[in-house]
């Protein structure tokens, strides 16, 4: 650990990544006390106000503060990345596991379902869920959750392929251990590397989600303050005010560039193999 | 390789099916009928019955899907609910608008790409090397409606340099070609920096072989050397991935198209999501998963051509 953070700090993109990253993690957690304002409180005669010292960022079409409203908004995206990502991680990471470590047609099955959910584009499969069980934050979970699993379980099921055939996996075989033992203690400390920057390069694909489907009206249920309910708010009144969009679309692209420069560095730093290709392939 | 072909077309179609039945069975595993939902609290039960009929869901769930893949077979996916035309015109009038939409946006990324991305492993390291370096990380994971928003902000509404919604007049192509300029650039961006470099880093490994070598040793100019030599080994990954890339950019054009109003298959998915359009839902995502699945296949298909190795599966 201590290891990889000074390597952290000698990669200038990954240590611009981490403070990015720490920065946001304490901002949601204290994003109720920095907020100024409720920010599902109306004030009809503050409408599409422009940034002042009054409204850092400028109010909306209710004439709600856009600063408050992205700052607690932050809340929810990392909310839906946490429960999201360490579900489907888990899932995937059993279904994987025993996908790899199993009988063949247990992996023939998995490989197929897997693949199953994967054919759908993402967006149009949430789009078709949402439509049957209707919008909600926990049915933008469910998605993601969904569509993640065959990500970790594709991951895991190569890694533990790859580790099983392994002579110490045999020894440990030849000893009597438990499947469970193995697939624990040896598979498992194998494969938490390229599942921890998977996980960490996934935060940004699920906040991307989450404020895509509360933008088209299919995530957050208002007046709960989401970045993308901010930008569909933003969207409506685009030709009145462009500060909406441009508070709203900021913070989603500082997240998405924080987890990704970290995302990169802890690949480089962790799983050396993998730094061939990519941006530092010179 | 007709083996493997034959085993990949196989499994598409079951994947197919698959995914197929898997909306089926949410339709029915959720409480509450399509038909209360879309009529709302008081309803008549006689009127809930007769729209349940008509959309097909009073069937056995097995019946109902046996009849919508038989039906779906022969071309016929249904009626639309509102304007009981059929669903399969709705979505052949609406496929054109993303297919060019997608095509025109990965082919000027490709176009843009692969030249930046010869140049960045040429002159390594040089300014422009490390901006698409930044670049390519940056732009593929901005989520491509922030990009779209503003875009639209900037170029449209505030520069009205571009219009801001639909797809043109029909017939007068210079105003579709217009209207599709924001969003290509939407669409696109995000790809140029990762075809780059991808280009990149097998024109890398590929400079330093022996034919190369061989060509440059003959005196021949530069860039002969690196367009008929290098380039022509170096771009097969990027081949691949555009064809991935053409089935990825699906989700995305929904946004694009939403963003930019424009008309397209994203934009009727949203549309019939929100009026709870089931028949048309259906269609659609059956429509563009088909697209997706076949996209995904052909790029495993080139890629087994060109290294056998992946022709034998990994156990």
């Amino acid at each position: 650990m201590g290891h990889t953070l000074r390597r952290l700090r000698s990669d200038r993109l990954g240590f611009l990544g981490l403070i990015i990253v720490s920065t946001i993690v304490l901002v949601t957690i204290l994003a109720n006390v920095l907020a100024p304002y409720d920010p599902v409180d109306i004030d009809v005669d503050a409408r599409l106000l422009s940034p002042s010292s009054d409204h850092l960022l400028g109010t909306d079409q209710l004439g709600r503060d856009i600063l408050s409203r992205v700052l607690v908004g932050s809340q929810v995206a990392l909310k839906v990345s946490l429960i999201a990502i360490s579900v489907s991680l888990t899932l995937g990471l059993l279904l994987g596991m025993l996908a790899g470590f199993g009988p063949r047609w247990l992996d023939r099955v998995l490989v197929v379902g897997f693949d199953t959910v994967r054919s759908f584009p993402t967006i149009m499969f949430a789009l078709a869920v949402v439509s049957l069980i209707g919008p909600s934050l926990n049915t933008v979970i469910g998605v993601v959750i969904l569509t993640s699993i065959p990500i970790y379980g594709r991951i895991v099921r190569t890694q533990t392929l790859a580790t099983r055939d392994r002579d110490f996996i045999k020894a440990e075989q030849a000893m009597d251990a438990s499947t469970g033992r193995i697939l624990f203690r040896h598979v498992l400390p194998n494969i938490a590397a390229p599942l921890l920057i998977l996980a960490s390069m996934d935060v940004p694909v699920v906040v991307g989600m989450e404020a895509g489907l509360s933008f088209l009206g299919l995530g957050v249920s208002p007046p709960t303050p989401s970045w993308g309910s901010i930008l569909n708010d933003g969207y409506s009144f685009i030709r009145n005010s462009p500060w909406p969009i441009i508070a709203g679309g900021i913070p989603l692209i500082v997240v998405t560039l924080g987890f990704t420069f970290l995302g990169e560095a802890l690949r480089d730093i962790l799983d050396p193999k993998l730094r061939r290709s990519g941006r530092r392939a010179s | 390789m007709l083996n493997y072909a034959a085993r990949r077309i196989g499994l598409s179609l079951l994947i197919v099916v698959l995914a197929v039945s898997l909306l089926f069975g949410m339709i029915h595993m959720i409480p509450g009928d399509p038909a209360s939902v879309l009529l709302g609290p008081r309803a008549t039960p006689e009127l809930r019955a007769e729209l349940n009929q008509r959309m097909g869901l009073d069937q056995p769930v097995m019946v109902q899907l046996g009849r919508f893949l038989l039906n779906a077979l022969r071309g016929d996916l249904g009626e639309d609910v509102f304007s009981n035309r059929p669903v399969t015109t709705i979505v052949l009038e609406q496929l054109p608008y993303t297919v060019i939409l997608v095509l025109l946006a990965i082919g000027c990324a490709a176009l843009i790409g692969i030249p930046l991305g010869c140049y960045s492993a040429i002159r390594r390291n040089s300014w422009l090397d490390r901006v698409t370096a930044v670049m390519s990380v940056s732009f593929i994971a901005v989520p491509s409606f922030i990009i779209a928003l503003y875009a639209l902000l900037i170029l449209s509404v505030k520069l009205r340099w571009f219009p801001a919604m639909g797809a043109g007049e029909t017939g007068n192509l210079p105003d579709q070609l217009r209207h599709l300029v924001l969003p290509t650039f939407a669409l696109g961006l995000g790809w140029v920096g990762y075809i780059s470099r991808l280009v990149r880093s097998s024109m890398l490994e590929v400079i330093e072989e022996q034919h190369v070598r061989t060509a440059r040793a003959f005196g021949l100019p530069e860039w002969v050397v690196i367009r008929d030599y290098a380039l022509r080994i170096a771009i097969l990954p990027t081949v691949t991935v555009i064809g991935l890339g053409i089935g990825m950019t699906l989700s995305s054009a929904l946004f694009t198209e939403i963003v930019f109003s424009r008309p397209g298959i994203g934009k009727l998915l949203h549309e019939s999501v929100m009026t709870r359009n089931y028949p048309v839902v259906m269609g659609t995502v059956l429509i563009t998963t088909i697209f997706f699945v076949v996209a995904t296949l052909l790029s495993d298909l080139v890629n087994a051509w060109l290294d056998p190795r992946l022709r034998s599966e990994s156990r």
